[in-house]
């Protein structure tokens, strides 16, 4: 068969993309290289809904920053992602840096970024009275928000294939012909046949770009350092907390997550290595010492997790978006970095119209349901809720994950959901499963069991992360 | 919602012989909550032996240890409720719980005795730098899969940290026919029992290493090696002392934390060095009725303390449901002095006519010291001890005249002298 769409790469643009086309009655296949969707830059980064007055006007980074937030808050609900407007600061520690604060509100202006304000220290103690006192002014930015990278991916491919897309896991892209109208892609699980491309490769899609010949991008892999903090910490604070922007980015912040845990990250440094997700003492301490520099009660003695991410920076210092000049039907999503989550629901939507519009005749898909299905999340319901839950399936009144309360019900959900998990760490990003300040000691084998049980597998053919990454070996003497 | 006299949450050594005591002492219905499927706690996948010897007078594996309470349970009208998870108690002791039979379940109670034990400390809290592959976990972790699922975790081991967890499974994971490549401890000493060192690394020639610590992970899907370092007086690694070893699985073995959160969440008052509720001598906390007692009020080193503290606790639910507690409350607090770490419990009520023993932990490793007990600026005892270390608990007993002497402004204070 020939697919109208092959995506490549199941991260937040990739997912997103699939769900769009999937609005037509077009065949899509959506293609991952590891073992489940969100695995690359997607898995790892700040979370954080930009409000756009970063990024320099008249770049892509700008259009598609500002119309991105604005479509986040639809997205979330339709496809049942917790999703927070809970405001951004960025915060000012002297004189020279209130003076960049105003140019930073002039470009927001410039961006087309509403709800800006600038802060007197007073007024700024007044929304974040534990920032460190050295802290003068600052910019509030009151359309930003925070959603999980993660969560949104899961969600938006699950509704993807609900809606006929096709999701083909641990499928790598190693080369791609053409013939005559159609591409056939080389990969990991046979060749695959179709008339356009969508290169949402992340790290990798230079890579992907080169295999047309399209030498246009060029991608360099930044990594970046973060920790999560429990629960207990609190709200130290709740808008998300920026330092003024350097060189490298937005600098170190202080934020708290949809889940109430208090993220703090992340560093940037460029890495050779693009799956590079490995953190270091340098890296972490770094975070630890800038973070203080904000909020100085924040302390990483509780810190539940610390991990690294990684960012596809393209040289051009922009996203790169659109049909690649070497062949008008594979279009790049490319060097998406940040703002890159905040613009996803507009890079993919704008995807998803070049295609449409260059096909010569495409429906609508009449079956296109943009709800996600509501998921039981026995932490977050009322007495009455669980209760009817248990009634209806009584594996939602098992508790698995004494953490975060989630019950045996739901990681069978998770795993039994399209494009469902595969693996532990599928299931904690899906539950959080193993994702509370045990960190899976109780739970993590447990899941292992639930997973081989509903695979039809045994407990040591189960991963962490796919590949490799078997958690047991043979059965003792 | 449903009437008992007494909820025990946990399932473990503590719950059990804290609800065969509240029984023994004539409390009437009593429910006991357990999350796991089966009673015995942490104890059924301890299969070693070294269990009971205080208590029994005889070394028994951790499952046989929990049979014994098991058995005698059976032979009273004690409910058990396994695959239970408590959830919440109010200000007024009304426990919701969850299971897959009963759905949410609101048990009023007249009292109820904490015994929720402690998880293990997760690689996240602690400074290694790294990759996240698989076959990196805690001790008791692979215990489980080794004892009670039959898998094998990991064939070449590198061990952080010398709690007895981590000791004994460096012994287990060599007896199923993996190498242990060596143990390493950032303290200066071991924080395991000195039988355990002897048993499980000494007669195995697994290598200790104290003052190391693993700084990074390597491999990108399984484990494939660490770095470990000496480290400093501060605890920093040492550079220039970095040592890599090649390794599929790394166990972590670096503390026990007591399971407040349901504590925390009723707004007990909590001791910052134990990480467990503060309590008086029969183990009442601040919130009158709620009773905490084994590893969820501190982390013991022996099961045998475990249930001697849990008969207290159960013998004090008791006094306070059958309306018996002394009728006036005079607490004097404990006081730790020099070299000691902490003290349960935290406060004594004077006008409690028994003896009460004071257990405690010290700071750091002293050899031929003495242990002072004071009251009121007087010595009431003064004990040589040829060692004291961190990884063994001590107690020290203040005899009844002594405590009927005391008035409220009392001080209560254990010392180590050199």
């Amino acid at each position: 068969m020939v697919y109208d769409v092959a995506i490549i790469g199941a991260g937040v643009i990739g997912a997103l993309t699939a769900r769009e086309l999937s609005r037509f009655q077009l065949h899509i296949a959506l293609l991952e290289a590891e073992n489940d969707v969100a695995m690359g830059a997607t898995k790892a980064n700040s979370g954080i809904v930009h409000a756009g007055f970063d990024a320099l006007p008249g770049t892509l980074k700008a259009k598609f920053n500002v119309k991105g937030t604005a479509m986040m808050p639809e997205y979330c609900k339709e496809l049942n992602v917790p999703y927070k407007n809970n405001g951004s600061l960025v915060v000012a520690f002297s004189e020279e840096e209130i003076e960049e604060l105003k140019s930073l509100y002039e470009r927001g202006l410039q961006n087309n970024v509403a709800g800006m304000e600038l802060l007197s220290r007073d007024e700024l103690f007044a929304l974040e009275p534990n920032l460190a006192p050295e802290a003068c002014g600052a910019l509030l930015a009151k359309t930003a928000g925070i959603v999980c990278p993660y969560e949104l991916t899961i969600a938006a491919a699950e509704n993807a294939v609900t809606n006929g897309a096709e999701f083909k896991r641990n499928c790598r892209v190693e080369g791609i012909e053409k013939e005559e109208e159609v591409f056939v892609l080389h990969t990991t699980q046979g060749d695959i046949r179709t008339r356009y491309v969508v290169n949402a490769a992340g790290t990798h899609s230079d890579q992907i770009a080169a295999m047309i010949g399209d030498d246009s991008v060029k991608i360099k892999a930044r990594s970046g350092e973060y920790f999560i903090l429990d629960k207990s910490v609190g709200d130290v604070v709740t808008h998300t907390i920026f330092q003024c922007p350097t060189e490298l980015g937005k600098g170190v912040l202080v934020s708290p997550t949809v889940d109430g845990n208090i993220l703090i990250g992340p560093t940037a440094t460029e890495t050779e290595d693009r799956d590079n997700t490995a953190t270091t003492l340098a890296g972490l301490n770094n975070v630890k010492v800038l973070a203080a520099k904000s909020c100085k009660v924040v302390s990483t003695r509780s810190a539940i997790t610390s991990f690294a991410g990684l960012r596809a920076h393209a040289e051009s210092n922009d996203f790169v978006i659109g049909p690649s000049k070497a062949d008008s039907k594979f279009i790049n999503a490319a060097g998406i970095e940040s703002p890159g989550l905040s613009s996803a629901p507009a890079i993919a939507k704008y995807i998803a119209y070049i295609i449409t519009n260059d096909y010569t005749d495409v429906a609508p898909n009449e079956n296109f349901v943009a709800e996600r299905k509501d998921v039981f999340r026995f932490r977050n319901a009322s007495d009455e809720e669980r209760q009817e839950a248990i009634d209806r399936n009584p594996a939602y009144g098992r508790i698995i994950c004494r953490c975060e309360s989630v019950t045996e019900g739901e990681i069978i959900d998770a795993i039994r959901a399209p494009a469902g998990a595969r693996d532990v760490d599928g299931v904690k990003r899906r539950t959080r499963a193993g994702m509370g300040r045990c960190q899976g000691g109780f739970c993590g084998s447990k899941v292992v069991e639930i997973l081989a049980r509903e695979l039809g597998k045994e407990i040591n053919e189960i991963t962490k992360f796919g590949n490799g990454s078997n958690i047991l070996f043979e059965k003792t003497k | 919602m449903i009437n008992y006299d007494l909820v025990v949450i946990g399932g473990g050594p503590a719950g059990m012989a804290a609800a065969l005591k509240a029984k023994e002492c004539g409390v009437g219905s009593i429910l006991i909550l357990e999350r796991a499927e089966t009673l015995g706690g942490i104890l059924e996948q301890c299969i070693h032996t070294g269990f009971g010897l205080h208590y029994f007078g005889e070394e028994l594996s951790g499952p046989e240890y929990a049979e014994r309470f098991i058995k005698e349970l059976k032979t009273t009208d004690i409910q058990v409720k396994c695959d239970t998870m408590a959830l919440d108690i109010s200000e007024n002791n009304v426990v919701t719980a969850v299971n897959k039979t009963d759905g949410l379940l609101k048990i009023q109670a007249k009292a109820v005795i904490l015994a929720m034990g402690c998880r293990e400390r997760p690689r996240g809290a602690l400074e290694m730098a790294g990759t996240r592959a698989s076959g990196i976990m805690t001790a008791g972790t692979a215990q489980k899969y080794v004892n009670i699922d039959g898998y094998m975790p990991g064939k070449e081991v590198v061990i952080l940290g010398s709690g007895d967890i981590g000791l004994i499974m460096a012994r287990r994971m060599t007896l199923e026919g993996a190498k242990v490549k060596v143990v390493c401890e950032i303290m200066p000493y071991s924080g395991g029992l000195t039988r355990n060192i002897v048993q499980c690394l000494d007669d195995f020639d697994i290598p200790l290493r104290l003052s190391t610590t693993v700084i990074e992970t390597h491999g990108k899907d399984r484990l494939e090696g660490v770095t470990i370092a000496k480290v400093d007086e501060k605890l920093q690694p040492i550079k220039g002392t970095e040592e890599y070893i090649p390794c599929d699985t790394l166990m972590l073995s670096v503390g026990l934390i007591p399971e407040n959160e349901l504590t925390k969440n009723v707004g007990i008052e909590m001791d910052r060095v134990t990480n467990g509720a503060v309590v008086d001598e029969m183990r009442q906390t601040d919130h009158k009725g709620i009773f905490a007692c084994g590893n969820v009020l501190h982390v013991h080193d022996l099961v045998d303390y475990v249930t001697l503290e849990s008969q207290l606790a159960g013998q004090g639910a008791a006094e306070y449901i059958l309306n018996k507690q002394p009728k006036e409350t005079v607490y004097v607090s404990t006081t730790t002095g020099t070299g000691v770490r902490y003290l349960v419990p935290q406060r004594v009520n004077i006008k409690n006519p028994n003896d009460v023993k004071l257990y405690f932990r010290v700071g750091r490793i002293f050899k031929n010291a003495k242990v002072v007990l004071e009251c009121d600026g007087k010595v009431i005892s003064s004990k040589k001890k040829v060692k004291l270390a961190p990884g063994e608990m001590e107690n020290v007993i203040i005899p009844a005249d002594v405590l009927a002497s005391m008035n409220e402004s009392g001080v209560i204070c254990v010392r180590v002298e050199e």
